[in-house]
């Protein structure tokens, strides 16, 4: 599996990546893999104000259908509309053209993972 | 978990295992997509071992089968089979089942693995009502089932049997047949809608047939298949699948099995209550196709509504249609719902989606 190191991780199998008071994320390639091919997601609206770990959409395989949780709380500035019509890119390219949303935040997440602790937490799950 | 006789072949061919009513099987090998357009285009090949297999026969084998089923089992050829229900009295169904007259008076029942036992302790239950004598087999143990499907199966399987011409098995027939000298039974019976085989092989052979067929296969572009593809190609051609579209709790008639529900014989379990769902206008509810007209997807046990939103029905099944590439499911709705495009809705968690009734099956096959 590929776990970016520059990335935050939480147990919902999400990445973000923090800069500067504003954070992308998006489902990790462990995600996209369990799910299999992503045939259909389901976006917020940009300006809606999310908490931490609340389900900010959706995204659906073939056979399951899973819940989007934010990692941090934050109020969305951007989200990724070119995924809707190509789902293909959460399996191909999830920590880069597959990202899913941008949120403005004020306060890191503590709780979050580095690579080596999610790698670590992947592990036990197997 | 239980395993069948071809777990150790899945794992080694990095199969994604889930756990299914108690039994280890793979859900995916390459992916359910591309697993579900091999069987469309090529050929696919599932392990279904967990099926459940009795033989019943003797004397009283015909008479006691057709007291369990609603189906007709008195017009089966040695060799040929037919698809049928079990009912309780009220009408609501213990299994479906695929039964092949084996011998004059020798039946095979395949059923499902979830319901092994309740089938046979129900079939044991209705022993005293049979005069002369019967003799019940679980076998389920002893076979594996091999379902190999698409387009091409015919031709794959055709290279690893060679005192057979398989043109001359017909859809629902089942001959005796060696596949490199393993005495095995071919069936010309699936769940895909495609034309294709299953295989009932010996357990401690099941490997080594496995592997034979997946080898020889290769010229075809056969691929393992799992689960996933197996409930999405059902779907397609809206094949019921027990403890979704039937239970004790749905009639083969709502069910748009009146097909199979023969009410001109003399007798049957569920005679009189489905005769009088019949007589009184026929059923309230119908099981129809649902077709997608937004993105979303229909999932089991989603609400469907008229155009203003009233609940109408639910879905029993539901998924993206890897051939179509839009949304399709099963659902029970009111019987005044029932004819092909009219407008319904799907409520998809706080949305309301729009879709049609669908002709069933989705896609149209060519079939021997």
């Amino acid at each position: 599996m590929n776990v970016p190191e520059e990335l935050k991780y939480s147990r919902d199998h999400e990445w973000a990546e923090l800069n500067k008071g504003e954070a992308t994320i998006g489902i990790t390639d462990y995600a996209q893999d369990s799910l299999g091919d992503v045939v259909y997601v389901e976006l917020p609206e940009v300006g809606r104000e999310l908490e931490e770990g609340e389900v900010f959409g959706v995204v659906e395989s073939i056979k399951a259908v899973s819940d989007l949780c934010s990692p941090l709380a934050g109020m969305i500035i951007e989200v990724n509309e070119e995924i809707v019509d190509r789902t293909d890119l959460l399996n191909e390219d999830p920590y880069g053209d597959g990202w899913l949303i941008k949120v403005k935040y004020n306060e890191e997440n503590e709780s979050l993972m580095t690579s080596d602790e999610y790698q670590e937490f992947l592990e036990g799950l197997d | 978990m239980k395993k069948t006789p071809l777990y150790e072949a899945h794992l080694r061919q990095k199969a994604k295992i889930v756990d299914f009513g108690g039994w280890a099987l793979p859900v995916q090998y390459s992916g359910v997509k591309q697993e579900h357009l091999a069987v469309r285009t090529n050929v696919g090949l599932f392990d279904v071992s967990h099926m459940g297999e009795f033989v019943l026969s003797g004397e009283g084998a015909l008479d006691y089968l057709n007291h369990l089923i609603t189906n007709d089992a008195a017009i089966l050829e040695v060799g040929q089979a037919l698809y049928t229900v079990m009912c309780y009295p009220d009408g609501g169904v213990v299994d479906d089942l695929i039964v092949y007259r084996l011998d004059k008076q020798s039946y095979l029942l395949v059923v499902n693995a979830s319901n092994i036992k309740k089938d046979w302790d129900w079939i044991q239950s209705q022993l005293p009502v049979i005069r002369h004598p019967v003799d019940l087999q679980d076998q389920s143990e002893q076979w594996a089932l091999l379902a190999l499907q698409g387009p091409k199966a015919s031709s794959l399987l055709q290279k690893t049997i060679k005192r057979m011409d398989l043109s001359e098995l017909l859809s629902f027939h089942l001959a005796k047949a060696q596949l490199e000298g393993v005495e095995v039974m071919v069936a010309r019976t699936g769940y895909t809608g495609e034309d294709g085989f299953e295989i009932f092989v010996p357990s401690r052979k099941a490997e080594e047939i496995w592997e034979l067929l997946l080898r020889v296969g290769k010229d075809e572009s056969v691929l393992p298949c799992g689960l996933g593809a197996r409930d999405t190609l059902r779907i397609e051609m809206k094949f019921p699948l027990y403890g979704h579209e039937l239970s004790k709790e749905t009639n083969p008639l709502e069910a748009g099995l009146g097909w199979v529900v023969k009410l001109n014989k003399a007798e049957f379990l569920g005679r009189e209550a489905l005769l009088k769902i019949k007589e009184e206008g026929g059923p309230k509810r119908r099981l129809v196709g649902v077709l997608m007209t937004e993105k979303g997807i229909p999932r089991q046990g989603y609400s469907v509504t008229d155009i203003e939103g009233r609940p109408i029905g639910i879905l029993t099944s539901g998924t993206m249609s890897p051939s179509l590439n839009v949304g399709i499911g099963i659902a029970y709705v009111e019987s005044s719902f029932k004819s092909p495009d009219t407008p319904i809705q799907i409520q998809i968690r706080d949305r309301l989606q729009s879709g049609i009734i669908a002709k069933t099956p989705f896609i149209r096959r060519d079939k021997k």
